[in-house]
């Protein structure tokens, strides 16, 4: 019984910390101490988890191309990001001079305040959310739109041909995008009954056996989730949808003019952007903080949480060491006319999951339908078009 | 299908990051300072003067003939003749460079002073760590520095050094021979009674 009380305090530890913190304080000054001391542990576990997952993208990508990887700065090269943050608060911080300084100094901090706002609604574990909001998804997505904001603003500001170019792929993107993110999202709404992340958390976290109600286990949550994923990765201008960077083509993209700090800024800001959108995702289709197993359940969530979204980032580097850049066209059609269209079939799959009722029959309805309009929307929808030579028709 | 292409790629990346920690000849990394692959034969980086024998200054083989000086694209050696003359590997009198400074920062490792040099006096090294911390006498070398025995020429250049030397000791033949024939002409011509004059037609 005993045992059962220490892992039920494990499990519990950051609240029990928080709130014999706020004891020390007067009762009235305790609710808005417990959030101060949230928003500082959120400030710092997740920059600290970016600088960790530098070292581990470059390491990981350097094995992936038969290379090393950084190794030098400390033991295996763990305090490379220790040097890389000197090295950037050491350099000069140049802003061209025909750029408005305004915008163009504001622009990572709209970034990197934006995303960080995104944490607040995420559950990081059983209790651990920061703001219980009922429309917590909506506050998450609203929060994303504005990282559009500062990306345009820093595209913008730059008054430089490459960073307004990437700014507006940046923004067409991230618009196409946002659509298929928000109604992959919406399927899990519609079962969950509810927009706030505790509680569809709570909907996954139960077992039939050992095996969990994730959603990403039926039909529907699976279809959604890779929808999820593609737009997430897109979302957050990850490889292989990196367009607005393209650094072999646009030098950079929206953040070629921005040296130093500020890119720094943006950097983490990018990197926090992956990992609050991995959190949706885990939070959304993989359980939140539930275990995989009834029978693991005696962990700690939060580590749950944790290894579920550095599971996420490690598919996010892996995917970037494996595919190339698309081409423009290539990102629009795929997302207009293959992406946004199965995502909008998932909705009606969804619908139907959700009023067939208990029962092996919508297992294999919904399996079927979406089997097969995969399969057709590949073959009509990425179809590709074969130019034939160029006629011109007022020029003979 | 689409997304077939997707796995199988990263199935092959999966291969490689797994892989690359368990087979040592995957990884193609050479850890430079630690580590080093053997300079390739036919590596040329900057030039070196090579001289004969011990001594440096007395084996030099630069006669100071400043034809690489005048050949040199971005003029990056500077010569001063010698007022006397010392003898060559062949034994004839030859001037000598006083001074020859290489400005490293300048050179473009060109190579076109060892064409153009007829002494084989001039030759291309495969040092390449010339960094330094002194920006102004540390980049300008001085014929002591540059200066570099046949053998270091052999250890560099293998090939390429015993073919000079086998040119160099035939060129060397040929002066002998020619300076021997000369004495015994002399000789000859000292030991028979003259030729009587007016003869023939």
């Amino acid at each position: 019984m005993a045992n059962t009380h220490v892992f039920t305090h494990l499990d519990q530890i950051f609240i029990l910390l928080r709130d014999w913190l706020v004891g020390f304080l007067p009762g009235a000054a305790r609710p808005a101490a417990g959030v101060v001391l949230g928003v500082i542990a959120i400030v710092c576990l997740f920059p600290g988890l970016f600088a960790l997952t530098t070292v581990f993208e470059r390491k990981g990508l350097g094995r992936i191309q038969n290379r090393l990887g950084p190794n030098r700065v400390g033991p295996f090269g763990l305090f490379q990001p220790i040097a890389d943050g000197i090295k950037s608060l050491t350099k000069e911080d140049v802003v061209p001079l025909s750029a408005n300084a305004g915008v163009h100094f504001l622009a990572p901090l709209v970034l990197v305040v934006a995303v960080f706002m995104g944490f607040a609604v995420l559950p990081m574990g059983r209790n651990m959310v920061l703001v219980d909001m009922d429309a917590g998804l909506l506050f998450f997505f609203a929060m994303g739109a504005a990282t559009e904001l500062s990306v345009f603003m820093a595209g913008w500001s730059s008054r430089n041909k490459y960073s307004l170019l990437g700014a507006m792929r940046a923004v067409a993107q991230m618009i196409s995008y946002e659509v298929v993110l928000l109604l992959s999202a919406v399927a899990v709404v519609m079962i969950a009954g509810s927009l706030s992340l505790p509680k569809i958390v709570d909907a996954q976290n139960q077992y039939t056996g050992i095996f969990p109600h994730w959603y990403i286990f039926t039909p529907w949550g699976l279809a959604g989730f890779v929808m999820y994923a593609i737009a997430a990765t897109a979302e957050t201008n990850r490889s292989p949808f990196d367009l607005p960077e393209g650094e072999s083509e646009l030098v950079a993209g929206y953040h070629t003019e921005y040296s130093g700090f500020k890119f720094a800024l943006f950097f983490l800001g990018e990197y926090l952007a992956m990992f609050s959108i991995s959190g949706l995702g885990t939070t959304l289709f993989l359980g939140g903080w539930s275990a995989p197993f009834s029978f693991l359940a005696f962990i700690p969530s939060w580590i749950w949480f944790f290894s579920k979204v550095m599971l996420s980032i490690f598919v996010f580097i892996w995917m970037r060491g494996t595919l190339p850049r698309l081409r423009q066209d290539q990102l629009m059609n795929f997302a207009w006319k293959f992406v946004l269209p199965f995502t909008l079939l998932n909705l009606f799959v969804t619908a139907l999951w959700r009023f067939m009722g208990e029962g092996w029959l919508r297992w294999v309805v919904c399996s079927a339908i979406l089997a097969v309009a995969w399969v057709l929307m590949t073959r009509v929808g990425m179809r590709e078009e074969h130019f034939g030579p160029r006629r011109y028709r007022y020029a003979e | 299908m689409l997304g077939e292409g997707i796995l199988k790629g990263m199935a092959e990346t999966a291969k490689n990051f797994f892989l690359s920690y368990v087979s040592k000849e995957r990884l193609t990394t050479v850890e430079y300072p630690e580590e080093r692959i053997p300079a390739v034969e036919a590596a040329r980086v900057f030039p070196f003067l090579v001289y004969d024998g011990a001594d440096w200054q007395a084996g030099m083989r630069c006669v100071a003939c400043q034809i690489c000086e005048k050949e040199c694209p971005p003029k990056c050696i500077y010569i001063e003749k010698s007022k006397d003359k010392k003898p060559d590997f062949a034994g004839k009198p030859q001037f000598y460079p006083t001074r020859f400074d290489i400005d490293v920062s300048v050179c473009m490792s060109c190579q076109i002073c060892v064409e153009v040099c007829p002494f084989e006096a001039i030759k291309m090294d495969n040092e390449f760590e010339l960094a330094t911390g002194d920006r102004f006498g540390g980049l300008l070398y001085d014929r002591h520095q540059l200066a570099r025995s046949n053998e270091y020429y052999h250890s560099v250049h293998p090939t390429e050094a015993s073919e000079v030397d086998a040119r160099l000791a035939a060129e060397k033949a040929k002066v002998e021979a020619k300076s021997k024939t000369a004495a015994q002409a002399a000789a000859a011509k000292a030991a028979a009674p003259a030729p009587p004059a007016g003869g023939g037609r």
